[in-house]
């Protein structure tokens, strides 16, 4: 019993790892581009989720989608005011500039909200469900349907769409797309804003779950490149799995092993697939 | 502008030195306030320096309430001729080196009699050693670690509770609880894994086992983890009667969201101060966490008594109530005061003499300390805390019994 709950908690706390990793993989996948503000990005779902609940006490179907379109306009903003204008420079100053942006917002949050731990008031979301005394976190199970939801999406939008062939044909070689009639700015754009537009749903759907403060993102940063290098740089799906795999392993060496070992057992495994797969599970070199 | 100011200043300094005209008969006591007064810790230090001057001020001027504090509401020290207590204070910023160099100028260029200090436990470590050689009184109302009683100084004297007495009160406690008809057997302790969580909580286990608990489980965390659900599944397999959490902010909330969501609750959760007592605590899971323990020396106490006056008094100067850091800085200037009174001198030996012949009861203390008497590593051993309780939307004084401000609720209610 107590096995297959550690077992569904290592799936659920896996979906929300994939939720927050697939924005990071996104842009990879298009641009070879590493955005370290990643997890500054979730940090803001969260805020503008908190914002939201406090202005018109919305539930999780107004906040998530407000978390959403704030983050891809923020999203598209960066990439105009940013990204565009660095990705012409070596590749130190593409690493720096989103690494300065990461602690610019950080501290922007500091400067606005405080570094008072924050949570969202309950909501029809908060608690879990006790399916036969197996419990299962109700926002841990959105996570998990919203990450298939929109891995599912984006690997359609990709594979099926011409919108998301223009997007790929920018990835694979800017000048010929532009050739072809391409702008490959607003499709770089784009990715940027869909990236960032999935960071602020999970940021959203995790800040009912989870007490978050402006310093958050870089918890969750970390386990996103974790994610993201285990699955493959680039690929949707394989975010996916890699959050599943991680998320189990971490359960149950948590309640085998100990909560301090855990982190040796999940990059323990992390160097030893990487050692073998340097690509991860679903790259390509 | 800057010239008006500077004359209303000279005005101001002017009436002050006339005002305390009578009071010259007898030269001022200088006693050094060491404080981080900027940087991180400013507002925390900040309220320490207020607390003390409000100390000073009690101690210097006339207050018959004020009576069971020794050297309190004289009007001054009395077997100095009335010798008032002047604060001088200096600013460390949080930095171990500036600590160093503030004690050794308030000790050569102020001539202090004595030095209270200094929040930071690393900063009072380096600052006390100046003390030492200097050999000048050091003593420490607020800072806990361990090592600082542990060098064989003989100028250091420390005031407050340390982590050996937090966890025995926690272990008599559940001893008086057990006595009371309640099934306390076992303990679990979850503790975060850097230098507060493992030593605090090495103590509370070695406690537990010296007052005759089993300890079920001792588990050590990250405290930056995203998810805390396997070590609550453990705690829930092994079922222990007291969960004691060692926990910062954030871990501390997410436990109580993920206890209730698994459907665990302990008889008794006992939360070690840091996250429990950080001001996000209550707002975030105030509602699922009733009846969660936790520690503070002070307590405000019923209306009309002592500790409610007292905080009256610092609430109308500060606009903030006291808490419990700042209260046992206050506690710490009281004990010096009464120990230089003792002495009938300002030189250093005789109060070192006096601070080592201390023996304050508890009805002469504002804290919940069993009483003022030091040890030979400066330590006061009989420096303990009351135990708290979450009920409703506030911590209130529930053990021991004698100054408890309600009943203990027996087992945890959480979200029930």
């Amino acid at each position: 019993m107590i096995l297959l709950q550690v077992v569904v908690g290592g799936l659920l706390l896996g979906a929300v790892y994939a939720l927050f990793s697939s924005g990071l993989t996104l842009i990879w996948g298009m641009m070879n581009f590493i955005n370290f503000a990643h997890g500054e990005f979730v940090m803001l779902g969260m805020y503008v989720a908190l914002v939201v609940v406090t202005a018109v006490h919305g539930g999780p179907a107004v906040f998530a989608p407000a978390a959403a379109v704030a983050l891809f306009l923020l999203g598209v903003l960066v990439y105009g005011a940013l990204i565009k204008h660095v990705t012409r420079g070596p590749m130190l100053a593409q690493i720096l500039s989103t690494f300065g942006l990461a602690l610019l917002l950080r501290y922007s949050a500091f400067f606005v909200f405080s570094s008072d731990f924050r949570t969202l008031p309950e909501s029809a979301l908060s608690g879990s469900l006790n399916l036969g005394g197996i419990f299962v976190g109700k926002p841990q199970l959105l996570a998990g349907v919203v990450a298939a939801a929109l891995t599912l999406g984006m690997h359609m939008l990709l594979t099926r769409t011409a919108l998301g062939s223009r997007l790929l044909a920018v990835a694979e070689d800017r000048n010929a797309a532009m050739l072809m009639g391409i702008r490959p700015d607003r499709m770089q754009a784009l990715a940027w804003g869909l990236s960032a537009a999935s960071a602020g749903i999970a940021g959203a759907l995790m800040a009912v779950a989870y007490p978050f403060s402006p310093s958050v993102g870089e918890t969750f940063a970390l386990t996103a490149f974790v994610v993201v290098s285990l699955g493959g740089f680039g690929s949707v799906p394989g975010a996916m799995i890699a959050g599943f795999i991680i998320g189990l392993v971490d359960q149950l060496a948590g309640f085998y092993v100990g909560p301090i070992y855990k982190d040796v057992v999940v990059y323990g495994l992390f160097v030893a697939v990487l050692w073998v797969r340097p690509q991860g599970l679903l790259g390509r070199l | 502008m800057r010239k008006n100011s500077l004359g209303c200043f000279a005005a101001a300094a002017l009436a002050a030195m006339l005002a305390a005209g009578p009071a010259l008969a007898a030269d001022a006591v200088k006693i050094g306030v060491l404080q981080p007064l900027s940087g991180n810790s400013a507002n925390a230090g900040k309220s320490a320096l207020d607390a003390i001057n409000l100390a000073a001020e009690l101690v210097n001027t006339v207050h018959p309430e004020f009576a069971s504090l020794p050297s309190v509401g004289k009007g001054g020290l009395s077997n100095l001729g009335g010798a008032k207590i002047e604060v001088v204070s200096a600013d460390h910023q949080g930095n171990p080196a500036e600590g160093q160099a503030q004690t050794l100028r308030l000790i050569t260029q102020e001539h202090v009699a004595a030095v209270l200090g200094s929040y930071h436990s690393n900063v009072t470590f380096t600052a006390s050693a100046v003390a030492e050689r200097q050999g000048v009184p050091f003593v420490v109302g607020d800072s806990v670690a361990a090592n600082i009683t542990s060098r064989g100084y003989k100028w250091l004297f420390r005031v407050t509770p340390i982590a050996s007495d937090f966890a025995a009160n926690y272990m008599e406690f559940l001893s008086d609880m057990k006595k009371a008809g309640h099934k306390v057997d076992t303990v679990a302790v979850v503790n975060e894994n850097t230098d507060y969580g493992t030593s605090v909580g090495g103590t509370v286990v070695e406690q537990a086992k010296k007052h005759g608990f089993t300890v079920a489980a001792q588990i050590p965390y990250n405290a930056n983890s995203t998810d805390v659900s396997a070590q609550v599944l453990q705690l829930k397999e092994k079922n222990p009667d007291c969960v004691i959490f060692v926990s910062y902010t954030a871990d501390a909330i997410l436990y109580m969201k993920t206890m209730k969501n698994l459907d665990y609750r302990p008889p008794m959760i006992i939360g070690d101060d840091a996250g429990f007592a950080d001001p996000s605590f209550i707002p975030a899971v105030g509602d699922i966490a009733q009846g969660v323990m936790n520690r503070s020396s002070w307590d405000v106490g019923k209306p009309g008594s002592v500790t409610a006056k007292i905080n009256e008094l610092f609430k109308a100067k500060t606009g903030h109530e006291l808490d419990d850091t700042s209260a046992r800085d206050m506690q710490a200037m009281f004990v010096l005061a009464d120990a230089i009174n003792r002495a009938g001198s300002t030189d250093p030996g005789k109060i070192q003499a006096a601070l080592k012949a201390t023996d304050l009861k508890p009805e002469q203390l504002m804290m919940g300390y069993k009483g003022v008497k030091f040890d030979e590593t400066g330590q006061n051993v009989l420096a303990a805390t009351y135990l708290i309780q979450l009920q409703g939307k506030d911590y209130v004084s529930v053990w021991p019994a004698k100054s408890a401000t309600a009943q203990v609720q027996w087992p945890l209610k959480g979200w029930k």
